[in-house]
């Protein structure tokens, strides 16, 4: 299964884990089992339905907003990081 | 001497969290702003109480966040502001400064501001494990103060940066890590880098507080200035947090009192056109900025495609009036000689893209010819001098006799 893996600020919604399995061909689908799976965190990484503009999500290390958003497929052997968003320097 | 710094607070949601290494809302994911008790630091700063003090960026101590002394980089900041006359002639304007950061100490850039907040805190904190993702400078400077304070640095640059900031790093004793990847993928990695092993990353967990040492650059241009701040100020944006301090600090200083008129200044942001995500944003009116996956320019210090700090710089800059505008390598290559050539500064890429925007804005009217102008030089052209090669003249090489010299000077001679 696709997993995702839960930054150490969100994992007390995860019930601690680390990675959490997920059923999904796209990435809208997987988070959206992943939200099933644990509802609070749903109003951390979306916003009237819109994910929030300061968390990055990646797929095996290939930001989203370069590959077709929330429409990008997963396979079973693939990771979604979720990643806070900072700046440079 | 007291911390009047109260907190962090959510620049999206407005909630409070304890003083702590943390950089992000965990509700919303916002970036984590620094609060203080501006009443108190109003009753407790003066004028006279900053000039009586050392020449150095902590003179402003009361705002900046941390408990104590600094114990690191104590005498950094101060750098000059220089009247550029010939530069504004050629420029065709009528008064222009330069803020010369390109000779901070100890790493020439205005990282070292930045940094030496940081890493104080990090001691604070009780790390001794350090880090950062850079574009160049700041991985100098972390290195640096690093050395300085004993700590252990552990740097990660995109492995294709120039050799000269990559030395500049290992010289002192960092663990640098190049990695096959833009400055976002670095960054990125750093970010779980932090979260896994739990080190004091100076622009990730501990980025609200190092944040704010850029303030320390407004503060001392204003000073500078007579205490009074100029009409129109240019820097270069990459994060895109640096202009936004400036204009903070100038927000702060009415706000204690140490300079009696508001904040009146326009904000410009420069980019180079190969990276241009903020200037991108401005320019089109957008609410967020496109990231840019593949920057493509020699001015690899502002090179930063997914700018956290976009949209945020991008509405501050169109708050106070001001615009944004990217320039090609050509033009930051002129520029940068245009500088050297005039005021004897030796910028680096991100000088040479600053004085190629402040050209391009006074040429298109948005910066008027007859009001001050402040441009922000944040690196030394020395740590970037492979742009450069193909730009300059070659020296003429020849025998040590005057029959050599006389062949290749054309001018009269006194005596015959």
């Amino acid at each position: 299964m696709t997993k995702v893996q839960i930054p150490p600020p969100l994992r007390e919604h995860a019930d601690g884990l680390a990675d959490v399995p997920v059923a999904g061909a796209t990435v809208g689908a997987a988070l959206a089992d992943l939200i099933r799976q644990c509802p609070a965190l749903e109003a951390k990484l979306f916003d009237k339905g819109k994910l929030r503009p300061h968390i990055n999500v990646l797929v095996d290390d290939e930001d989203i907003r370069y590959l077709d958003d929330l429409d990008t497929a997963v396979t079973a052997t693939q990771a979604i990081a979720l990643i806070p968003a900072v700046a440079g320097g | 001497m007291a911390d009047y710094s109260l907190g962090l607070k959510c620049k999206l949601c407005g909630k409070l969290y304890e003083k702590q290494p943390i950089n992000f809302c965990t509700d919303d994911f916002g970036p984590l702003e620094v609060v203080y008790d501006y009443a108190a630091i109003r009753r407790n700063i003066s004028r006279e109480k900053i000039l009586a003090r050392p020449r150095s960026m902590w003179r402003y101590r009361e705002l900046l966040p941390i408990a104590g002394e600094p114990t690191v980089g104590p005498q950094v900041g101060c750098t000059p502001l220089i009247r550029a006359n010939r530069l504004a002639e050629e420029l065709g304007v009528k008064t222009l400064w330069i803020k010369n950061d390109a000779v901070n100490f100890p790493t020439l850039s205005f990282k070292d501001r930045v940094v030496s907040v940081a890493l104080s805190k990090a001691v604070e904190f009780g790390f001794e494990i350090v880090g950062c993702a850079s574009t160049g400078n700041l991985a100098n400077s972390v290195a640096a103060n690093a050395a300085q304070a004993g700590l252990e640095a552990y740097i990660f640059v995109p492995s294709d940066l120039e050799q000269a900031k990559i030395l500049g790093t290992s010289v002192f004793g960092a663990n640098v890590i190049g990695v096959n990847g833009t400055y976002d993928e670095v960054n990125r990695l750093c970010t779980q880098v932090a979260f896994k092993y739990k080190w004091g990353f100076v622009n990730i967990n501990l980025r609200p507080f190092y944040a704010e040492g850029s303030k320390t650059m407004g503060y001392e241009i204003a000073e500078d200035l007579g205490w009074r701040f100029p009409q129109h100020v240019v820097a270069p944006m990459a994060g895109g947090s640096l202009i936004g301090k400036i204009h903070k600090a100038f927000t702060e200083m009415y706000e204690v009192g140490l300079v009696d008129t508001p904040v009146t200044t326009r904000m410009y942001g420069a980019q180079a056109a190969g990276c241009n995500p903020i200037s991108d944003c401005v320019k089109s009116n957008r609410d967020r900025h496109k990231p840019i996956r593949k920057p493509n320019t020699i001015c690899k210090s502002l090179a930063i495609g997914d700018p956290a700090d976009g949209a945020f710089s991008s509405k501050l800059i169109q708050h106070t009036g001001g615009w944004a505008e990217d320039v090609s390598d050509d033009e930051i290559v002129e520029c940068m000689l245009l500088l050297a050539r005039t005021e004897g500064i030796f910028a680096e890429t991100a000088g040479g893209t600053t004085v190629a925007v402040a050209r391009k804005l006074i040429e298109q009217g948005r910066i008027p010819r007859d009001e001050e102008i402040v441009l922000c030089i944040t690196g030394n052209g020395l740590k970037t001098q492979d742009c450069l090669r193909e730009a300059v003249e070659k020296p003429a090489n020849i025998k040590p006799s005057l029959e050599a010299f006389d062949a290749i000077y054309s001018g009269e001679p006194v005596l015959v």
